[in-house]
């Protein structure tokens, strides 16, 4: 296990001397939020309604735009076919990635959230379930992103083939957590979802380090 | 019967048997698709009554469900033969995920191109973001992602497992689709036959899309086996007995 703290280490250091690499996701999700009340309508009851929605979608963008980067220096370096040497476990390696990218990427997306909710005229009752499904739903897009960059980590311009494969699967995740602040800001019960949210991110958590593992070796047999 | 099946197994892993077996049954599967199509679309269009709703719109059902159906099918067929490829390093499971996943993808266009024509008239709309419409456009979309990155890999050996791969995270989507009318209150009438139940039709509507359904079955079976057989001659074109096939 060392191994995979080790290595979540030596990245969440490497983003922390290199912040583009987490604040250029950042930024782009607040310019793509931004340019809704520009294109769309600045009315504030009209934002507020698609605030939820927006911000998702803009999150969902944020999050496969850092996606790219997961594995491309591990595969291009060498550090992956000197795991697999080591003889430890890829599938705590891929577990290990897919955390290492939500705190570069889904954490500091949920943190802001709330200053594009008030940008945005989001209802004062939704911001608690803005912030829930943003915590519970961001690790499931990063999960899942993470087979995406595993498989495309060896194929070049892999970045828009990776939002190909990606974003079908984000679907769910975008409607379960879109309609919770969607609810929560008309004054309706929004457990359901999250609910569901809650079950997709065990559901990924358990299963897609394997499938991410399996893409991984796939990149080093070639 | 197990003994059977492995022996099945075991045989269709050869190229060779598959394109000798399967060369006798092309003319069968021809034939009997085209006859069940004929049948199934008379019965359907000019015999069965008309709805005492939706008029005469409904009979669209006849082209809609059964690609439906098989889109659905072709998917999981599509990631059985990936895992198979993945478990067991078969060659023909890998060229059989390939070749079904274009004809997935058309089988997915036409459901949906159906649907929406069918929409028109009875909800007044071509499309809506209906639970179960959504998912068929996300598996619409995996179709497309799975031949998108099989094209990608540099060598096709690797194109074919990370297809394969994709394929097997996709199938998640499977449940979804079918079960979608019936978790969410959708816009999108409820599943026409159930196995447990009695169906929710006639009998002189439902026999025609019976017909229809085991038609579009066989003559998936065909494209299947037409296409497969190709990448057969491709890949074995090296081997003697394909140059024989090939001088004749």
């Amino acid at each position: 296990m060392s191994l995979v703290t080790a290595t979540i280490k030596r990245d969440l250091l490497l983003a922390a001397r290199n912040p583009g690499e987490w604040l250029n996701p950042l930024m782009f999700f607040l310019m793509v939020a931004a340019l809704f009340p520009l294109a769309v309508d600045p009315d504030p009851k009209f934002l507020s309604k698609i605030a939820g929605g927006v911000i998702w979608v803009a999150a969902l963008l944020a999050t496969l735009l850092s996606l790219d980067a997961l594995y491309k220096a591990d595969v291009e370096d060498g550090s992956l076919e000197q795991w697999l040497a080591s003889g430890e476990s890829l599938y705590g390696m891929a577990l290990g990635k897919a955390l290492v990218h939500w705190c570069i990427s889904g954490l500091p997306l949920t943190i802001m959230s709330p200053v594009l909710g008030l940008m945005l005229s989001l209802p004062a009752d939704a911001y608690a379930a803005l912030l829930l499904s943003l915590l519970v739903g961001t690790p499931v897009l990063s999960l899942l992103g993470a087979v995406g960059a595993a498989l495309t980590a060896g194929v070049r311009s892999g970045g828009l083939l990776l939002s190909l494969l990606i974003l079908p699967l984000y679907i769910p995740v975008l409607i379960f957590s879109a309609s919770a602040v969607y609810h929560a800001g008309i004054g309706m019960d929004y457990n359901g979802q999250i609910g569901f949210l809650g079950a997709l991110l065990a559901l990924a958590a358990c299963l897609t380090p394997f499938a991410a593992a399996a893409a991984l070796k796939l990149n080093l047999s070639r | 019967m197990w003994q059977w099946l492995k022996q099945l197994y075991h045989r269709l892993g050869s190229p060779k048997w598959f394109y000798e077996i399967t060369g006798k049954w092309i003319p069968w599967l021809a034939v009997l698709s085209v006859l069940g199509c004929v049948a199934g679309l008379v019965l359907g269009l000019a015999y069965a009554p008309a709805d005492y709703l939706q008029g005469n719109s409904f009979r669209i059902i006849y082209i809609h469900v059964p690609a439906a159906i098989i889109a659905q099918s072709a998917y999981v067929m599509m990631a059985v033969a990936g895992a198979v490829y993945l478990v067991w390093k078969m060659k023909m499971a890998a060229w059989v995920a390939k070749v079904i996943a274009p004809i997935g993808a058309s089988f997915c266009l036409i459901a949906l191109f159906t649907g929406a024509i069918w929409g028109k008239p009875t909800w007044g709309t071509w499309w809506v973001w209906d639970a179960r419409l959504t998912s068929m456009l996300m598996l619409l979309f995996l179709y497309f992602g799975v031949i998108a990155l099989q094209q990608a890999m540099d060598s096709e050996e690797s194109g074919f497992k990370a297809a394969a791969i994709l394929a097997l995270v996709g199938l998640v989507n499977i449940p979804i689709i079918k079960y979608s009318v019936e978790w969410w209150n959708t816009l999108h009438q409820p599943a026409t036959l159930k196995l447990t139940e009695k169906p929710s039709m006639a009998t002189e509507m439902l026999i025609p899309l019976l017909i229809m359904i085991f038609t579009t079955y066989l003559f998936f079976a065909l494209l299947i086996i037409l296409r497969t057989r190709n990448e057969i001659l491709w890949h074995e074109r090296k081997r003697s007995w394909v140059k024989e096939i090939l001088e004749h």
